[in-house]
Formats: structure tokens, C-alpha cells, sequence
């Protein structure tokens, strides 16, 4: 899609730090999110998990359960629809299991009830008969030949022969010749990396309510995608899509975590079986246990550079188990690994590979932090030891428009470049350590995404809009839409509404993912005004007698345009929708796309940390974000994005990690052991907006929700290397690793 | 079911609970006060954080039983009227929320810092903050929006 019309000078509400405006409502206390609505005869639901990792489902005996007094209706495998294949069935499995529970926590039976904490104690008396298998957690175990199988026959074609059944989709990309590339190298350093998984950690657990009538259905749920919901949910019931509607509540967040469905379909089921409305709602330990953590990883990365600091080859093999289900983002994984980087002789390999754990979803750029942590360490590893400036080195080797990418494509216009030489004059880089302190570095990358995209723009007759967008705001995106919509109209951004429509009274959008929603949304929310401009030309011509051409949209005004036009008053845009009902009719702009031109976006983190060598602990004191954001539409929530990307990307790199016991139970399903960053962990974190424009949008978006997470876990490895002597290669550096890689490094 | 009697945002209410029920639990399903949110149920997120009698707690760590006779504050009371606390003023200002699910107990749990402590420092505002979990900000903004609202409170007094 090519915008000729690209203006990105003289914005006046673009790029400004409006209120958004939701925050009355979530300030009061008032925003309704998932589990605050109630329904006339609603139930409440539990459902019951398998406490196993991998087990046979011998029989369900729920007949003490339902004599239980007030419970309602009990579901199994069998009240869903028969028959799917593909992804569906993968999601329905997952949903509730049917002949093995695959994981601990495993729905395997749910309960609707007169109240939440009659349907608590039915679950206890829902009697499931195991027959417990043999499990794997670990992705290197999960892939030797004595493995348990966790799915047969999953594997599709792209498996090489002679793998583990457990291996089921294989990914290789790259270019050029890789032994001359490492031949031309001064230095090659070989590496393996672990990552653990680790949660979104999203505050709002999954919550829906549900009610099913005549084949119809209305689903209200936190959810970042409504028409997904729509689309599976109607498959795992047997409904048409249409008869479902979907709307989306406000979301506590959700960071790729809620663009799957869990407790949804379990809800509309109950409700069919009971015809009541249904609520449901997640525990915390059941959202540890069971919605979609990250892939845990196992990584090889060899690097080799010459000694003027070019990287000469590059390749690397990047193992990630996805659960027992496929769907782990080992190609983002692999293209994400080397993006940043114009490398000649260049190849990366991917494994997606089954184990007993929950189906993995996304998590904020899902695969790249984990390539980056790997890609980025061995980086900076070659700077140390060719005594380079690791900014310089980067800036050598820094992809840019016209490089062919690592995975295929050639760059179009990107930043890179900029938000290195912006960290190469930031004071941060410059600024003297304490001691006991080290600073670190690293770059990374993320596509950013399009999608299918609906929108509506209705202008009512006192000259206001109604903005009607179909992408859950998920963190303030209501404001940036209005931005938009106000800066093509010409009107006060607070005369615009904007609404996040159900999916019944808008077109498909795609789930607010991918860093989608500010440039597809945005796009088509300009689009849909530019429409609703064109008619509003259109009456004025009318009126005044002349040509459409001859007449301009300014400040919220038609206008001639230019004296060979004629000679009228500027008609305000209230005097034209005053009377648009005798002028042609209601005056509305749509727009429905799939823009493909998402800008893809990198960033440079600065960070300095502090190790305490007695205890192991890591405190990151200073923290600094440089990523190219294409334009900020709102700067303050832009910035947001950053600052929130790093947060998270710091606990991943210090604290968070799924641990499994022997057993394959989880073991620390809460947030007092699944530490996530408080206040207190955290120093104020410094961005720095650079601004690229994206070919792509009307005004240069890009998105910039996730490349913020890909940095932080190599830059605070590389801090804690230059602060205490120890290169961490397995995730997190929690106090205990840390500590026994100084002990290890003191006994060398 | 246990009758309780208590003031919830200085007006006089009454429910009946079961002994099990949490004071949130009470606050949501009993008098339709969603605003303190279950993040966790084990004290660990902040986000259910009202004040029992002015003291700042985690209402799904107190029962409903337990209001008997006492007063509490939760997020619907802090604007008087249609006019905004200084602290919902900034939070909003300054992009303090993102998802906005942390935002109630976070603003209960700041109005209750800065009564105690009207001149925070950076170090104690996030300390005083520790147990209340945000996911989405990295915090940066909700500490800049308390120490302006504590100087601008200063200023006005």
C-alpha cells in the first residue's frame, strides 16, 4: 500500500500527550473488566485440572459432584463438538483433554454452580481415574530417543528423518557460504544458551461470561482478539460464527497471553447445559498452570569476526519447547536472531518440540528476546575479546535499508543506525561506574504486524464522531485512534468517541497483537475519516454548485480551493452534518484492509547493574531505552510501551522462571515465588523516542509494543559479566546461578 | 450466612456472607463494588488493597465476617463527587496506567502513603508500592505522578 499523500510535518493533535480517554473510569473504579459483570441467574464455574504432567484419562465419575446441593451441570470432552482436525482440535484439546492429560493443570472436567464457592468444593468430588504415563518438561530431554511420546504422529514434513516424534516442525533460512565465512573470521566463538519460560504475569486473571440460548450465544470475556474468540469458540461448540457474539471487556493486560481461548469455550458449554449464564474465572495458580507461558529454549550460537569488527559468518540451531502442542515460535526465534545484522554468510535452524507443560502463547515479540539473549552475548563476547567498542561494532554490521535480511527479504527504510548512534551520545554511555557495577549492551528486533483490520467513523449532526475500532485497548490505544481520527477531521480530539465495537456490529479484526493496533487500526481509522472527509467535500460542492476537486478540508472546514473555485464561507463541519439527513444521508467513513506494510522496528538498550558477590544479587540501577518508533502518536504512552517492555524483559533476565519439579507439577504457580519486578526493583527507566518514519502508514507509524522485551536479557548479561567476571549463559541470573558461577569462576 | 454490618466509603451498608467469603469477595458480589480487583487471592498483587478502619491491607486476605462494625475505604471513594483526587488528576496526566486493572489498589494504596507521609521520597514510594504489582508500566510513571501529586499537595497546603 503506498501513501503518496504522506504529510508528517504540522501535526496538531498527533504526537501530543492527550488524557486518554478511559482514564476517568479506570481511576474511579469503574472500567468493567473481565470478571465484573454480572448477569440476571448467572452461575458460577470451577473446572478440574489433571494434577499430573501426562496421564491417561481412564474415567470421570462426577455423580457426587452433581448431587452436590446447588450444582447445576458438570461438562466433559463430551458436551464439545466431534470432528476437528488441525489447529482447532490442538485448541479444543488443550481447552479440556480428552483420552491424556498432557500437562499439570490440564482442565479435565468443569463444574457450573449456584455459587463460587459451591462449584469449588464440586470439583473436589469430581472423581477422575489416571493411569499415569512416563513425562518430559525439558526441551534437551524431550528430544533424545528415549523421550516419552507426548503426541503421536504429530510431526509434519518439514521434521528431518531419524528425529524424536516430540520434534514436530523444523525451520532453516539463511545465505552464503558459511565455511568461508568462519574461514575469514580472527575470532570464532561458539556458545549454548538456556532460557526457562516465564509468564506474561498479566494482573487480570482469565475471566468470561457466558450465555448460551437457541444456538446463539453472547461471550463476554478480557480477551486481546473478540473475533478469534468468536471463530473457536464456535468451532469447539458446534456453532455458526455468526450466532456468537463476542464482546471484549476491558483487559488487564495481557502482552500475548489472552489472543488464545481457555476458559471460554468451557463457559459457553456449561451455559448450554444448564441454560443459565455462566461466569468463569481463573485463579492465579490456574493461570500459571495452565494458560500459555513462554517456549523454554536451547540454543547454539556461532559467531566470527574479523578484527576490524565485521562479522564475517553467523549461525545458529534454536531449540524451543512449545508444550505439548505445536505452535512454539521457533521461526521468529531463527529470523529474529541475526535481523540486526547485515551478515553475508548467515544460517539459522529451528526446533519446535513437544513436552508436558501448558501450550505455549505469546509473550511480547514471542521468540525474539530468547535469540537476541544468545545472539547479542556471543556479540559482545567477540567486542571483548577483539578489545572493539560494542556500539561501533554494531554500527559496522548494522542492517539497513536495502541489507538483505538474515531470513530473506531486503530492508526497507529502518532505524537501526539511528538508535545506535542516538546510545553512542547519550549521556548514559559515557557516565562513570561505581564499583562493583558493570554496563551493558545490546540491540534488538521485532517485524510488527498488519492484519485484518475493520473500522467505522459515523459523524453525528452536532459535527462529533463516533469512532468504532475492533482491536481491545489494551494500553491506551483509544487515545492514539482519536489522535488520529481528530488530526484528519480537523475537530477537538474530545469530540471523538471511540469504542471497542463487539463483533456484531463490525467487520473481522484480528486480535491486538503484533504491535498491530496503533498502525493497523491507526491506518484504517485514517482511512475511514479520510472517507467521511470525502463525503463531507462532497455535500459543500453541492451546496456551493461546484465541482468535488475544487473543494479542501481544513481545520474542520470545507474551504475552496483557491479563487478559480469561488467565493464562499468556510462551512464548519456542524453545519454540514446538521443537514446531512435532507443532503444525501447519514455521513459515514469505513475502512477494511489488510495493510502489509508494518514497519519493522529495533532498539538499543544502555544498562548498568550492580552485583552483590555475597549474595548473588543482581540490582540494575540504571536503565536506558533508544527504539525507533517510526512516529509516537502519543509520546507518553509510547514511552509507556518502553519503559514496560524493559520491566518485563528485566525480570526475565534476573528472577522468573517456571520451575518443574520431578514429578512435572509446577512449583511455583504464585506470584510470591513467580517474582515479577516491583517498584522497589526497579530504577526509573530513560527512553529515548527516535522517529523513522514507516513507508508504510499515512504518518510513519511503526509499532512499538514489543521490541522493548527483545534487549534487556543480553544487556543485563553483558552488565552482570562487566560488573562480577561471569558470563551468564542460562536464564534467569537469579542470586543462586550467579553465585555458582562465582564460586565455579574462584575455583578456576 | 453471617449478617454484617459496616461502612463502606462513609455510607452504612449491610450484607449477608458466607463464613468462607473474602471482604473483596463482599466488596464485588455483595455490594457491586468492583473496583478492587482479585489479581492473586494470596496477598501477593495489591490489586484488592481497600483500608479496614484506615489501615492499608489486602482485602482477599480478610475475610467479609471481619467488616463487622469497622470502616472502609476502597477506590470508589477517593474523587469526591465528579471531582478527581489530585492523585487520579496525575495518574491520568501522566500515563500512569496502561491496562489500568493494578490502577485501584495502586491509587488506595498512594492516597494511604501519602496521609502518612506527605513528603516521600523516590526510594519510599517504591517501597510503599512494593506490594502492589504493575505489569505494564515498569513503574517509572506511577512514581514520577505520586512525588508530583505529594509537592502539589505541599504547594496547596
Amino acid at each position: 500500500m503506498a501513501f503518496d499523500d504522506t504529510k508528517i510535518e504540522n501535526f496538531k493533535v498527533v504526537g501530543t500527550r492527550v488524557k486518554r480517554p478511559d482514564g476517568m473510569d479506570k481511576v474511579t473504579g469503574k472500567a468493567k473488566f473481565g470478571a465484573d459483570v454480572v448477569a440476571p441467574g448467572m452461575l458460577h464455574a470451577a473446572v478440574v485440572r489433571s494434577p499430573h504432567a501426562h496421564a491417561r484419562i481412564i474415567k470421570i465419575d462426577a455423580s457426587k459432584a452433581e448431587a452436590l446441593k446447588g450444582v447445576k451441570g458438570v461438562v466433559t470432552r463430551a458436551d464439545f463438538a466431534e470432528g476437528l482436525t488441525g489447529g482447532n482440535l490442538d485448541v479444543l484439546e488443550n481447552v479440556m483433554a480428552g483420552e491424556k492429560a498432557l500437562y499439570d493443570g490440564h482442565a479435565v472436567a468443569a463444574v457450573a454452580a449456584t455459587s463460587a464457592l459451591i462449584a469449588r468444593d464440586a470439583i473436589k468430588l469430581v472423581k477422575v481415574e489416571y493411569e499415569v504415563l512416563p513425562h518430559v518438561t525439558d526441551v534437551d530431554k524431550a528430544m533424545k530417543k528415549d523421550a516419552p511420546v507426548i503426541r503421536a504422529g504429530t510431526a509434519d514434513k518439514s521434521v528431518p528423518l531419524g528425529m524424536h516424534e516430540n520434534v514436530v516442525r523444523y525451520h532453516e533460512s539463511g545465505h552464503g557460504d558459511l565455511e568461508a565465512g568462519f574461514a575469514a573470521a580472527d575470532m570464532v566463538i561458539e556458545e549454548t544458551f538456556k532460557t526457562e519460560a516465564t509468564h506474561q504475569g498479566y494482573i487480570e486473571p482469565h475471566a468470561c461470561l457466558a450465555s448460551m440460548g437457541d444456538g446463539n450465544g453472547d461471550l463476554w470475556c478480557c480477551t486481546q482478539g473478540h473475533w478469534n474468540v468468536q471463530k473457536l469458540c464456535a468451532a469447539m461448540l458446534g456453532l455458526e460464527q455468526s450466532q456468537l457474539r463476542v464482546t471484549a471487556s476491558e483487559i488487564g493486560g495481557g502482552f500475548g497471553g489472552k489472543t488464545a481461548v481457555f476458559i471460554e469455550p468451557v463457559a459457553l458449554a456449561l451455559s448450554r447445559k444448564t441454560n443459565r449464564p455462566v461466569k468463569l474465572v481463573m485463579s492465579r495458580s490456574e493461570v500459571f498452570r495452565a494458560t500459555g507461558p513462554t517456549s523454554s529454549t536451547s540454543m547454539d550460537v556461532k559467531i566470527g569476526m574479523n578484527k576490524e569488527g565485521i562479522i564475517t559468518a553467523a549461525e545458529g540451531t534454536f531449540r524451543l519447547q512449545g508444550g505439548a502442542f505445536p505452535g512454539a515460535p521457533m521461526e521468529f526465534t531463527a529470523m529474529c536472531a541475526f535481523a540486526p545484522y547485515n551478515i553475508e554468510n548467515v544460517k539459522q535452524i529451528g526446533y519446535d518440540v513437544l513436552a508436558n507443560r501448558p501450550k505455549q502463547a505469546a509473550y511480547r515479540a514471542p521468540g525474539s528476546p530468547m535469540a537476541a539473549f544468545a545472539v547479542e552475548s556471543v556479540v559482545n563476547e567477540l567486542c571483548d575479546k577483539l578489545g572493539l567498542d560494542r556500539l561501533e561494532v554494531r554500527l559496522k554490521n548494522a542492517s539497513k535499508q536495502g541489507t538483505k535480511a538474515s531470513f530473506g527479504p531486503t530492508w526497507d527504510r529502518i532505524g537501526l543506525v539511528e538508535t545506535l548512534e542516538a546510545a553512542q551520545i547519550h549521556p548514559h554511555y559515557a557516565a562513570p561506574l561505581k564499583a562493583g557495577q558493570g554496563r551493558g549492551v545490546s540491540c534488538g528486533f521485532w517485524f510488527n504486524h498488519g492484519g485484518e483490520t475493520s473500522v467505522t467513523l459515523a459523524l453525528s449532526e452536532d459535527g462529533t464522531a463516533q469512532l468504532s475500532v475492533g482491536t481491545p485497548d489494551i494500553g491506551g490505544s483509544r487515545a492514539s485512534m482519536a489522535q488520529m481520527a481528530a488530526e484528519e477531521l480537523g475537530i477537538p480530539y474530545e469530540n471523538i468517541r471511540t469504542t471497542i465495537a463487539d463483533t456484531a456490529t463490525l467487520g473481522y479484526n484480528e486480535v491486538s497483537h503484533g504491535s498491530r493496533v496503533t498502525y493497523a487500526s491507526g491506518l484504517a481509522t485514517i482511512e475511514a475519516a479520510r472517507a467521511a472527509v470525502k463525503k463531507l467535500k462532497g455535500r459543500a460542492a453541492a451546496k456551493w454548485g461546484i465541482d468535488e476537486d475544487a473543494v479542501v478540508w481544513e481545520d474542520g472546514c470545507a474551504k475552496p480551493a483557491g479563487s478559480n473555485a469561488g467565493e464562499f464561507d468556510p462551512l464548519p463541519i456542524e453545519k454540514l452534518t446538521a443537514k446531512m439527513g435532507s443532503t444525501g444521508g447519514p455521513i459515514v467513513g469505513h475502512f477494511e484492509a489488510t495493510p502489509e506494510g508494518a514497519g519493522v522496528s529495533f532498539a538499543t538498550h544502555i544498562v548498568d547493574a550492580e552485583v552483590d558477590k555475597e549474595t548473588g544479587h543482581t540490582k540494575v540501577v540504571r536503565y536506558t531505552v533508544i527504539q525507533d518508533a517510526g512516529k509516537a502518536i502519543n509520546p507518553a504512552y509510547v514511552e509507556g510501551q518502553f519503559q514496560g517492555g524493559a520491566a518485563q524483559g528485566i525480570g526475565w533476565a534476573l528472577n522468573e522462571e517456571y520451575i518443574y519439579g520431578k514429578d512435572g507439577r509446577l512449583q511455583n504457580s504464585g506470584f510470591l515465588d513467580y517474582r515479577i519486578p516491583v517498584a522497589s526493583d526497579l530504577p526509573m527507566i530513560d527512553t529515548v523516542i527516535v522517529e523513522v518514519p514507516n513507508p508504510g502508514h499515512p504518518y510513519g507509524v511503526r509499532g512499538v509494543g514489543e521490541t522493548s522485551i527483545c534487549p534487556p536479557l543480553a544487556a543485563i548479561a553483558d552488565a552482570v559479566s562487566n560488573a562480577a567476571g561471569v558470563q551468564l549463559k542460562e536464564l534467569p541470573m537469579s542470586p543462586q546461578r550467579i553465585l555458582s558461577a562465582l564460586t565455579e569462576q574462584a575455583r578456576v | 450466612m453471617i449478617h454484617v454490618n459496616t461502612k463502606v466509603n462513609g455510607d452504612e451498608v449491610e450484607f449477608l456472607c458466607d463464613p468462607r467469603e473474602t471482604l473483596l469477595d463482599a466488596l464485588r458480589d455483595r455490594l457491586n463494588l468492583t473496583g478492587a480487583k482479585e489479581g492473586c487471592g494470596t496477598g501477593d498483587c495489591g490489586a484488592c488493597s481497600v483500608t479496614l478502619d484506615g489501615r492499608l491491607v489486602c482485602s482477599c486476605l480478610v475475610l467479609g465476617a471481619e467488616a463487622e462494625g469497622k470502616e472502609i475505604g476502597t477506590v470508589e471513594g477517593i474523587a469526591n463527587g465528579e471531582e478527581l483526587h489530585p492523585l487520579q488528576e496525575k495518574f491520568i496526566e501522566h500515563a500512569a496506567l496502561q491496562c489500568g486493572i493494578c490502577t485501584p489498589g495502586i491509587l488506595v494504596a498512594t492516597k494511604s502513603l501519602l496521609e502518612k507521609y506527605p513528603s516521600p521520597t523516590e526510594t519510599q514510594v517504591r517501597y510503599w508500592l512494593a506490594g502492589n504489582l504493575c505489569r505494564c508500566t515498569g513503574y517509572d510513571k506511577i512514581v514520577r505522578a505520586v512525588m508530583e501529586t505529594a509537592a502539589d499537595l505541599r504547594k496547596a497546603s
